[in-house]
């Protein structure tokens, strides 16, 4: 590794990749990318990085991978860089994927774990739509890892750095944005629970989630769900989605309600600390995935389960 | 108007054994089909066919020789012809090998006005060759599509599910889109579709075909070195409590306040 340069459109992403590169002892650059990145510079030189490329060229207004992917690829080789970090996001990884084209590097997404092993950087990955777990060394010259958000804990190392324009040659984007239409931020924030209920599609009627939200109302927790109750029955904000085409979770407690547990779920809460599932069917996958299951219909032990908790 | 869709054909995931004592995949043997994004994407270029006059659909597809069966799936869905490429010099190709192998089969068909993909493969997800497939071709790309509209004058509308926001986009034809799988419901084709699939042109490209040498696609050429893929290892108590409603919600809360995880 000569240079690791670091990218991601938020913040805290970036910063979670400077305090990885900071554990390696190697000097890092940031590239910001945006107006209001140019304002992260003092934030990324206090989580490790020694130099920070910024550009006002008016065509990164936009915001397009495309052009984002060509100020990336002209900053690696202001930089001198051989491995780039990118963060994960769903902006990230188009970029990802671009950069790693244009300079003819291979490239990891969506990686959930990162560390160095013989002066190598190993990333894992899951496979197989969860089933596995892959673990990869990207072998090319130059590589390009994205990295998902919260894989790595950020912690400042105090430092300064430097702040370098970069020199860009960059064409506007053909793809134009007319319109940006901000999704409902909603209170529920799954990724950060203490609690998390999940309901799937034994929960048949949706005025019956109000059952599922006493519960976790009395635990202090939020409700998830699984793809079908966001996706098809629009029940539940598509931010509340658990699973590998979602929101990963890592809950203190988490409780499975009348969902069966398919890898595309249970992959979302691989980190809980406990897990409980409650489920008709005693052969739903779901009860290998749990400490403690309950064979039973949801509507007597759920509301059950909530008039005991109150009594305690 | 032409419209190329790629598809990409997987073993059945839910299918898949992992052995206990190593925790591998068992991958031998399983049935295979399309991924879902896939089908979306194909869906939407035939409901395109659907509304405007004169749209081909050409469906290109990489995967085993049992592509043969498999390719008859999107041809019933409404493609109008199909390129399959079952080579085994493709085998093992990572996301820079297969996205050389599409732009080469592109630049082959010829003229076209829009390519359509998942937003990802439904069994590793990278969602690389899209944007590396935009870089090869030198095309506009919109990725995460949830909303596609066609324009008059070769242009496009389109509107991309990001984590926080909507993206209301426009670009000009030919472009590259991928899409999610908001964007359709894709159809099961009726019988007398699925009989007249197997009179549809399907042709088989290899690796001269379509001009890549030996060293540029397949296992050989990847840059991603596989350490390991194995199931995650989840230690879990697999408590089952049963009996009467309320002894077993006592049982569980004990467990729980055992547990500490009850505030």
């Amino acid at each position: 590794m000569s240079g690791i340069l670091v990218y991601s459109d938020r913040k805290s992403v970036a910063l979670e990749l400077l305090t990885f590169v900071a554990s390696l002892k190697q000097p890092a650059a940031v590239a910001l990318l945006s107006h209001e990145a140019a304002a992260w510079a003092d934030d990324c030189f206090a989580y490790g990085a020694g130099r920070a490329y910024t550009s006002a060229d008016p065509a990164l207004a936009d915001q397009q991978p495309d052009v984002l992917a060509e100020a990336l690829a002209q900053i690696v080789k202001q930089a001198g860089a051989d491995v780039i970090l990118v963060g994960s996001t769903m902006r990230g990884r188009e970029v990802a994927g671009r950069v790693a084209q244009k300079l003819d590097a291979g490239c990891t997404t969506d990686a959930n774990g990162l560390r160095a092993e013989n002066g190598q950087l190993v990333a894992t990955r899951y496979a197989l739509g969860g089933n596995t777990i892959s673990t990869q060394v990207v072998k090319s010259a130059q590589q390009v890892i994205a990295v998902m958000p919260q894989t790595i804990q950020a912690a400042p190392t105090g430092g300064s750095g430097e702040v370098i324009e970069a020199r860009l040659t960059l064409s506007p984007s053909p793809v134009k944005t007319v319109e940006r239409r901000p999704k409902e931020a909603g209170s529920v924030n799954v990724e950060t629970a203490d609690v998390l209920i999940c309901v799937g599609r034994g929960v048949s009627e949706q005025k019956d989630l109000a059952m599922v939200q006493a519960l976790a109302d009395t635990l202090g927790g939020v409700i998830g769900c699984t793809r079908p109750v966001s996706h098809d029955k629009h029940w539940l904000s598509e931010n509340q989605m658990i699973g590998i085409s979602g929101k990963m979770s890592s809950p203190r407690l988490y409780v499975g309600v009348g969902l069966s547990g398919q890898i595309q779920h249970t992959v979302g809460i691989m980190g809980s600390k406990v897990t409980v599932a409650i489920n008709s069917d005693k052969n739903a996958p779901i009860f290998k995935m749990a400490d403690y299951g309950i064979v039973g219909d949801l509507y007597q032990v759920v509301p059950k389960l909530t008039e005991k908790l109150k009594a305690r | 108007m032409h419209i190329i869709v790629c598809m990409k054909q997987i073993v059945d995931l839910e299918k898949i054994r992992i052995k206990p004592d190593t925790r591998e995949p068992v991958l031998e043997g399983l049935p295979v089909k399309f991924g879902d994004f896939e089908k979306n994407a194909l869906e939407e270029a035939v409901r395109i066919k659907e509304k405007l006059p004169d749209v081909k659909v050409t469906a290109v597809a990489i995967g085993s020789p049992k592509l043969k069966d498999t390719i008859k799936e999107a041809l019933a869905i409404g493609a109008d012809e199909a390129v399959i490429l079952t080579d085994p010099a493709f085998g093992g190709s990572d996301e820079m090998g297969t996205s050389r192998t599409l732009a080469k089969v592109v630049q082959k068909l010829g003229e076209f006005d829009l390519i359509l993909l998942g937003e990802g493969s439904t069994d590793d997800h990278t969602g690389q060759v899209p944007s590396r497939l935009a870089e090869l071709l030198g095309l506009p790309q919109v990725t995460y599509v949830r909303e596609l509209q066609v324009l008059e004058g070769r242009r496009i509308h389109a509107v991309r599910d990001l984590e926080d926001a909507l993206e209301v986009v426009e670009t000009s034809l030919p472009a590259i889109v991928s899409v999610t799988a908001e964007v359709n419901t894709p159809r099961l084709p009726p019988l007398t579709a699925i009989l007249k699939a197997a009179r549809k042109p399907v042709k088989t490209w290899g690796p001269g075909d379509i001009g890549v040498a030996g060293g540029e696609v397949g296992s050989g050429a990847s840059t991603i070195n596989v350490l390991s893929n194995l199931a995650p290892t989840q230690q879990r108590k697999e408590v089952i409590l049963e009996g009467a409603v309320d002894d077993v919600i006592d049982k569980l809360l004990k467990a729980l306040e055992r547990e500490g995880v009850l505030a």
